[in-house]
């Protein structure tokens, strides 16, 4: 996004929330909709034809993560992936299961474990360091006493901190499944199918439309249905195939595998001189989590002392810069982000965090705009402390 | 025959020489109230009727919550043929168990029965049809109407509405809406006195955002309905706050906070044509709703400050809040302007005489002139 005409200039520094979808995404929706919109389990051509796409759709999208021999299930969205991943695999096993997740899961695998507790199952939280690494001691343990599933997300939402996706492997070293959420980590950052046994994306993360993701299985791991029905996507998710949704997130995905292998670095080079840009202007800034240059290519989670996160969020907001707190606030008691605060950032430092999530559509000039504008608010806001 | 809502209203109804205009500002309300859903509305016989309306449920929803309306009945209107209206009553009955009673009333003396036998008649006629019936005279569960007037009218079901008296005839005032529990509901307390409001809001971007005030509007949307539109002004807050923080001692800011609101709101009340001004307080619920502290705010306005909750306990003023259904959305977790600069410590006693002095360091007129000319006016 950057200046047309009289429109005001704008910085869109929130591609972890959402992505503005790519224009080969809309028009292979529209091209779906208009034209191939046959029920893909249908057997005139037209339907066949609907078909065929949604089978090369899945095989380019197992692609990018040397997923050759896996299966693709089409799901609504990460949430759904997530969710079928974790609860499809357990519900599957036969009796009481050991299970471990890292603490600063989305909340998708979160809540899902939370409903495995109360299912009766054994639930190892997994605790991280200040940069957010897992606790590699407790996962062996929590291995050594049986655990049977291990999920751990690729690449933190909030912090941008990155899976050792060789190491967890080589770790259980085939005793557990496991489950990597790779909703921030698809296609923007590598992945490789022998790490992991499921992994879970999302199509609007990636510049494709909303209501579309996607549970990469690897043949062999079994997983009870969470919707069942007409027997669709091998019985794993029944349901008529979401065809415009599958279109746009090909689409979109080919586009941005059209921008490997340089992609990665190309982000983190933006990052990093974002962070330059922001340093000189704010000397007081902390970075959160891990090293910038160790994290992910795409995600910085930066602390403006004394002045809240989301006071910040609504300060740029005002000036067309649009990015999260990590932080969620209510009027009366301020909850800070239960991410931050497992890698054990103090509660009244994770109150200042600003995540800034880039695309590799953001410019340089966004960047260049967001800075100045970060520092001429932090200058203001800085005079108003909370007492 | 035609189904129509019968509608009584209250405490108009004491009034002396000025009933008239009382019942024309609430037939007037009624017709607003029912106008979407195309229904006609006339008054006769001290009663206004509702007709020819498309969905009676929504004709109900709406009537009860008119100001002034005491009860509805969903009515069958009918000829004065005694045989007609005796049918149309067992019909009526049909569904029914337990005690009933038949009331007759008759104004149209040319009807050949009285009050009494069309009754007693109308009452048989229901016994025979219906064995799961009785009658009880004294404390029946069911009391069905016969009136005949110039029409005659049929109706058993009594739905208490809202009282009070109808909007407009209490004058004009202007809320003081913050976004929390209390202020809805002050609002809503005048409101049913007949005052047409107006809704201050104080905004404080970047402390506040786009969800606090969008929480806000709902709320004064929901208001709205009982008035048939509402002017909203947002006033940009965030200069004089953080003036305040700066110079003012901490635990006099909010106080002086307070007394801000209450010059602006005084201002743009009089662009409303109020009279008065409404606050959401309950005495000693928070620091700056003290007796000393009402006193140190009321004194930098000339206008009546009415706290219609003065007496209440939070949990009388929630369920009044679910009642009115704003309890929801004024739990939404979005900072408002009063909790940004919260002091620790606030004062409970405040001292009269110490404000000017504390005051001396702001240039007060200034400040609220600002905020007054950069208001923008919303009309819901």
């Amino acid at each position: 996004m950057t200046r047309t005409g009289n429109r005001p200039m704008q910085a869109y520094l929130d591609n972890s929330a959402t992505t503005r979808p790519c224009e080969a995404a809309i028009e292979a929706m529209e091209r779906c909709m208009r034209e191939g919109f046959y029920n893909p389990s249908s057997v005139y051509a037209p339907a066949v034809e609907a078909f065929r796409q949604e089978r090369e759709a899945r095989e380019n999208l197992l692609k990018p993560i040397h997923s050759a021999g896996c299966d693709l299930i089409f799901t609504s969205g990460g949430t759904e992936a997530n969710n079928l991943a974790v609860l499809g695999a357990v519900t599957r096993m036969r009796g009481h299961q050991t299970v471990a997740v890292s603490a600063v899961e989305h909340p998708s695998v979160l809540a899902a474990f939370d409903r495995l507790h109360e299912l009766g199952h054994d639930v190892r939280t997994i605790g991280v360091d200040i940069h957010g690494q897992p606790d590699w001691t407790a996962l062996e343990k929590a291995l050594e006493d049986g655990a049977s599933l291990v999920s751990m997300m690729q690449v933190n939402n909030e912090t941008g901190a990155l899976l050792d996706a060789e190491k967890l492997s080589r770790l259980v070293d085939g005793r557990a499944l496991i489950h990597v959420d790779g909703v921030q980590g698809y296609l923007r950052v590598p992945f490789d199918m022998k790490r992991a046994d499921l992994y879970s994306f999302s199509g609007h993360k990636l510049h494709g439309p909303k209501g579309i993701g996607a549970l990469v299985v690897k043949k062999g791991v079994k997983l009870n249905p969470r919707q069942v029905g007409g027997g669709q996507e091998n019985g794993l998710r029944s349901g008529t195939e979401n065809t415009p949704g599958i279109a746009g997130l090909n689409a979109a995905a080919l586009e941005l595998q059209g921008l490997w292998p340089d992609l990665p670095g190309r982000l983190m080079a933006k990052k990093l001189r974002f962070i330059e840009a922001v340093r000189r202007v704010v000397p007081e800034v902390v970075v959160h989590g891990p090293a910038p240059e160790d994290a992910a290519p795409h995600i910085v989670n930066l602390g403006f002392p004394h002045v809240r996160g989301e006071v910040m969020l609504h300060a740029l907001e005002a000036e067309g810069v649009y990015v999260s707190t990590g932080s969620a606030c209510s009027s009366k008691k301020l909850k800070v982000s239960s991410v931050l605060t497992a890698m054990g950032i103090p509660p009244q430092n994770a109150e200042w965090a600003v995540r800034f999530s880039l695309s590799p559509h953001t410019t340089d000039e966004e960047l260049d705009y967001a800075a100045g504008k970060l520092g001429m608010c932090y200058d203001l806001l800085k005079r108003f402390q909370r007492r | 025959m035609r189904h129509v809502l019968l509608v009584r209203y209250g405490e108009v109804f004491l009034k002396g020489a000025n009933r008239p205009h009382f019942l024309k500002v609430l037939n007037d309300n009624v017709k607003k109230a029912v106008k979407p859903l195309g229904g006609h509305v006339w008054m006769s016989d001290s009663r206004i009727y509702v007709s020819d309306f498309d969905d009676l449920d929504a004709c109900i929803d709406r009537v009860t919550k008119v100001f002034g309306v005491y009860s509805v009945s969903p009515a069958v209107e009918l000829n004065k043929d005694f045989e007609e209206i005796a049918a149309a009553c067992v019909e009526m009955m049909k569904p029914y168990s337990g005690t009933f009673k038949v009331q007759g009333k008759r104004s149209d003396k040319k009807f050949p029965m009285n009050s009494m036998e069309i009754a007693m008649e109308i009452g048989g006629r229901v016994l025979e049809s219906n064995p799961n019936l009785k009658v009880d005279v004294h404390t029946p569960e069911h009391r069905l109407m016969v009136e005949i007037r110039d029409m005659a009218y049929i109706c058993v079901q009594e739905i208490k509405a809202v009282g009070g008296m109808p909007m407009g005839t209490g004058g004009k005032g202007a809320l003081l809406l913050s976004g929390g529990i209390d202020s809805p509901v002050a609002g809503y307390q005048l409101m049913k006195r007949g005052v047409k409001l107006c809704a201050i809001h104080f905004q404080s971007p970047p402390y506040t955002g786009e969800l606090a005030r969008d929480k806000v509007m709902q709320l004064a949307k929901k208001l709205a309905y009982y008035s048939n539109g509402m002017r909203v002004y947002m006033v940009p807050f965030t200069k004089c706050q953080l003036e305040i923080h700066e110079k003012c001692p901490e635990e006099l800011g909010t106080l002086i906070t307070r007394r801000f609101m209450m010059r602006i709101a005084e201002r743009l009340a009089r662009d409303f044509g109020a009279l008065a001004l409404i606050t959401g307080e309950s005495l000693g619920q928070v620091a700056s709703q003290t007796m000393e502290a009402i006193t140190c705010t009321d004194a930098v306005v000339e206008m009546p400050v009415f706290r219609p909750l003065i007496g209440l306990d939070k949990t009388e003023i929630m369920d009044i809040a679910v009642k009115i259904d704003t309890y929801d959305t004024s739990i939404l977790p979005y900072e408002d302007c009063c909790t940004v600069f919260t002091p620790r410590h606030p004062v409970t006693k405040p001292k009269l005489e110490t404000m000017p002095k504390v005051e001396e360091k702001l240039d007060v007129e200034a400040l609220v002139n600002e905020a007054v000319e950069g208001t923008e006016v919303i009309i819901i």
